[in-house]
C-alpha cells in the first residue's frame, strides 16, 4: 500500500512565493540578477526522510544545499518505484522549475528517469546507485554512488575486536551486488582482527519490513551472535532491537548512535552533502555536470561514526590505522587468495580488487566464512 | 559448547518465541473483527486503525513517557475509527467494504501526516512479565519474556468464546448478525448493536496497534504494519468466526513467520523466500484441507453480506 505525503504542494507554494519575491527583487536591484536566477534542485525519497537511514541521509545532504543562497530545494518524500515518481518528477520541473533531479532510489533509474530524461532534454538528472552507461542512456542522466563497502570493512574491524563469541550477524535486505559487498567487506574487516570470525547473514526479501528485521536481529542473537550491521532502508528497528538483546551494533546509511549510545560501536555513513554540493556549483559555475560519480572515504563520499564508548583501545587504533591506509587510496577489501563460501576461488594470489573496481559492482557471491546464501 | 550455543533448538525456540512476540497485534485486530463480523458487518478498515493506533500510541507515549497512556489514546483512537465505520454504514445504500476500504486509506495517510515528527524519538516501552527465569538459557529467557498484552489477548479469546455462547450480550450480537428481522422482532435494533460491535472492534484493533509500536518491533516508521491488519481480517474467516479459532491461528501465522530468519539463522539458508511464503501455504493447506461443498462457510453469520 502506497501513500503519498503531500506536503511537496505546500512546499511548492512557498518556493513559488519565494521565488515571485526573489524575482521582484531583482527587478528593483539589476546586480543581484546572477543570484534571482535561482536554481531549483528537486529530490525524490522513497521513504519518510527522517528514517535514520537512507532517506534520512540524502534528506541530510539536500537540507545543506538550502543554506546555499541562489538555491532552492523542493522534496517530495514516500513516492514509490512506479510511475509516481515520474509524476512527481514531472510537477517539480513544471510547477517548480526544477533544473536538476535527484532521483534517490534504485528503482527510480529504469524506466522512470529515462522516460523523463527524454521528454526534458533541457533538465538534468542524477540518479543514486544507477548504472549509468554513456553508450545506452542519455547525456542529461547520469548516476553517483559511494564506494561504502570500505565503512562495513572498518565496522568489521570494529565488531571483530568487540565480538566475544567470534560469531558476527548481519541483517540484509536484498542479495544485490552493493548489499554482497558490505556483507562480505564487514566480515573481512573483523577477519582481519581475527580469521576465526564468522558471519551470519539473513535476508528479509524486502527494504522495509519492520517486525522481520526485528525477527531477523533475534534469531542472530539467539545463535550467539554479538556485534549486528543491517544494510535495510531504516536500520533502527535492527539497532533498538538488538541493543535491547544486549549485542553491540555497527551502523549504517546514518548516525544511529542516539538509539543505543552504550552499545554502538561505529557506522558506515552516506555524506551526500559533499557530492550534492558538488552537482550544484557545477551547475551554478555552468559548467557540464559529470554523468558518471563515485567516491570513496577519500573524497568524502562516505564517513564513519564517531567511535563509541565501548570500543577497545586496540580497537581504535586498528581502525584508525586501516582508516590512514584507506584515506592514501588504492585499498583493497577483496583480495587474493579468497574463496567464495561454496569454495570457489575468486581472487587468486596476487588479485587485488580496488574500491573502484568496476567488478565490484556486479558481485554475486559471499565470502568464506559468511553463513548465509545469496538465493 | 556453551550455554550460547543452542543450534538447531533455535529453530523450535525461535517460532515458540515469534508466535508469542509476532502473534499480539494479529489476536487483538482479530478478536476485534470477529466481533464486528458476528454482528453481520465486515469492517476492512482495521488496517488503517491498526497503523493509526500504532502512531497515536507511539506519539502519546512520548510525549507523557507513559506506555500506558498511549495504549489508552491508540484504543481511543481505533473506537472513534469503529463508531464512524459503524455510524456511516448505517444509512442506506452504502457499502460496509467499500467504506471499509476508504477508512484503511484514511487512516494510514492521516497517521503518517500526524506521525512525521515522531519518526525520530524514543518512546518507552510497554513492561514485558519474564516467564523463563527457571532456565539458564538466555535464548529461552528471551522468547519467554511475554508482554502483557499477549496474556490480555489470550484471556480475551478465551472470555468472548464464553460470551458469544453464554451470555445475554453475545446472544443480542449473533442474533443481529445472523438475521435483522429476527433481531427486529425481538426488539433490537441492529444499527446501535452493529455501532457497538465495530466500534470494540476498532478499540481493539487500536491496541493492537500500540503494541506494534510500543512493544514490538517497538518503534514508529510508515512501514510497521506492511499489511497485518488486512492479514488479521482474514484471519477471521479461516478461523470461523470463533475467538479461540482467532487465537490460534494467530500463533500459527507469529511462529510461521519466525520460521525464515531461525532457518537462516542456523544455516538453511537456500530457498529463504520460500520459508517466508510459510504462513500462506499453511493457510491455503489449512483452508482446502478443512473445505468441503456441503457444508461452506460454516460459522459465517448470515448478514454478512460477503456470504449473502
Amino acid at each position: 500500500m502506497t501513500e503519498r505525503f503531500m506536503l511537496s504542494r505546500r512546499d511548492l507554494l512557498k518556493t513559488s512565493a519565494a521565488g515571485a519575491a526573489l524575482g521582484l527583487a531583482s527587478a528593483s536591484f539589476p546586480i543581484s540578477r546572477a543570484f534571482a536566477a535561482a536554481v531549483t534542485v528537486g529530490f525524490v525519497y522513497v521513504g519518510p526522510k527522517d528514517d535514520y537511514g537512507y532517506n534520512q541521509a540524502h534528506a541530510e545532504g539536500a537540507a545543506t544545499l538550502k543554506a546555499i543562497e541562489g538555491i532552492s530545494v523542493v522534496e517530495e518524500e514516500n513516492v514509490p518505484e512506479t510511475v509516481d515518481v515520474q509524476k512527481s518528477m514531472e510537477s517539480m520541473i513544471n510547477l517548480d522549475g526544477a533544473s536538476l533531479i535527484f532521483p534517490t532510489s534504485f528503482g527510480y533509474f529504469d524506466p522512470h528517469m529515462l522516460a523523463m530524461c527524454a521528454k526534458f532534454p533541457d533538465v538534468q538528472f542524477r540518479h543514486c546507485g544507477g548504472m549509468w552507461n554513456k553508450d545506452k542512456h542519455p547525456m542529461n542522466a547520469g548516476s553517483y554512488f559511494g564506494y561504502i563497502g570500505m565503512g562495513q570493512y572498518l565496522n568489521g574491524v570494529a565488531a571483530g575486536h568487540a565480538t566475544k563469541t567470534k560469531k558476527i550477524g548481519f541483517v540484509a535486505a536484498k542479495p544485490i551486488p552493493q548489499v554482497l559487498l558490505n556483507i562480505n567487506s564487514f566480515l573481512l574487516g573483523a577477519r582481519s582482527v581475527d580469521p576465526a570470525i564468522t558471519c551470519q547473514v539473513i535476508f528479509t526479501g524486502e527494504w522495509s519490513l519492520a517486525v522481520k528485521e526485528a525477527e531477523a536481529t533475534n534469531a542472530l542473537v539467539d545463535q550467539g551472535a554479538d556485534v549486528i550491521t543491517c544494510h535495510v532502508d531504516s536500520p533502527k528497528v535492527v539497532v533498538e532491537t538488538a541493543a535491547g538483546r544486549g549485542a553491540f551494533i555497527c551502523g549504517y546509511h546514518a548516525n544511529q548512535s542516539p538509539l543505543a549510545p552504550e552499545k554502538y560501536l561505529t557506522g558506515a555513513e552516506w555524506n551526500w552533502a559533499k557530492v550534492y554540493k558538488m552537482f550544484v556549483d557545477d551547475l551554478v559555475a555552468g559548467k557540464p555536470l559529470p554523468n558518471f560519480t563515485r567516491g570513496g572515504l577519500a573524497d568524502g563520499f562516505v564517513k564513519m561514526s564517531p567511535l563509541g564508548p565501548a570500543v577497545s583501545e586496540a580497537a581504535r587504533a586498528q581502525f584508525d590505522g586501516t582508516l590512514a591506509e584507506m584515506m592514501k587510496g588504492g585499498f583493497s577489501v577483496i583480495k587474493g587468495p579468497l574463496k567464495n563460501n561454496k569454495g570457489d576461488v575468486v581472487a587468486t594470489e596476487g588479485q587485488t580488487f580496488v574500491e573502484a573496481a568496476i567488478e565490484l559492482e556486479s558481485m554475486d557471491y559471499l565470502v568464506e566464512g559468511v553463513v548465509g546464501s545469496t538465493a | 559448547m556453551d550455554a550460547t550455543e543452542i543450534g538447531l533448538w533455535g529453530v523450535p525456540l525461535a517460532m515458540l518465541g515469534g508466535a508469542i512476540r509476532v502473534s499480539t497485534p494479529f489476536i487483538f485486530v482479530s478478536l476485534g473483527e470477529a466481533i464486528t463480523e458476528r454482528s453481520g458487518r465486515i469492517n476492512l478498515g482495521l488496517e488503517g486503525t491498526l497503523v493509526f493506533g500504532a502512531m497515536t500510541a507511539y506519539a502519546v507515549a512520548v510525549m507523557t513517557g507513559s506506555p500506558w497512556l498511549g495504549l489508552l489514546a491508540a484504543a481511543a483512537a481505533g473506537l472513534c475509527f469503529g463508531l464512524f465505520h459503524g455510524w456511516i454504514c448505517k444509512f442506506r445504500g452504502v457499502n460496509d467494504i467499500a467504506i471499509g476500504i476508504a477508512l484503511m486509506l484514511f487512516g494510514s495517510g492521516l497517521a503518517f501526516f500526524f506521525g512525521k515528527p515522531f519518526i525520530q524519538p524514543s518512546a518507552p516501552d510497554l513492561p514485558a512479565i519474564p516467564f523463563g527465569g527457571w532456565s539458564d538459557v538466555p535464548q529461552v529467557q528471551a522468547a519467554l519474556n511475554v508482554n502483557v498484552l499477549f496474556l490480555i489477548g489470550a484471556a480475551l479469546a478465551v472470555f468472548l468464546w464464553w460470551a458469544f455462547r453464554n451470555t445475554r450480550a453475545g446472544l443480542i450480537l449473533r442474533v443481529v448478525g445472523d438475521s435483522s428481522d429476527a433481531a427486529r422482532a425481538m426488539g433490537l435494533n441492529p444499527n446501535t448493536v452493529r455501532l457497538i460491535a465495530t466500534g470494540i472492534g476498532g478499540a481493539l484493533a487500536g491496541i493492537g496497534g500500540a503494541y506494534l509500536s510500543l512493544y514490538y518491533p517497538g518503534s514508529w516508521t510508515e512501514g510497521i504494519s506492511s499489511g497485518q491488519g488486512l492479514m488479521a481480517v482474514a484471519l477471521v474467516i479461516f478461523a470461523r468466526w470463533n475467538p479461540l479459532g482467532c487465537f490460534a491461528a494467530a500463533l500459527l501465522f507469529g511462529g510461521a513467520g519466525a520460521l525464515g530468519p531461525a532457518l537462516q539463522s542456523v544455516g538453511v539458508t537456500q530457498g529463504y523466500y520460500l520459508f517466508y511464503a510459510a504462513p500462506y501455504i499453511l493457510t491455503l493447506v489449512i483452508m482446502i484441507a478443512t473445505s468441503s461443498p456441503s457444508r461452506s462457510l460454516a460459522g459465517a453469520p448470515g448478514e454478512l453480506s460477503i456470504t449473502k
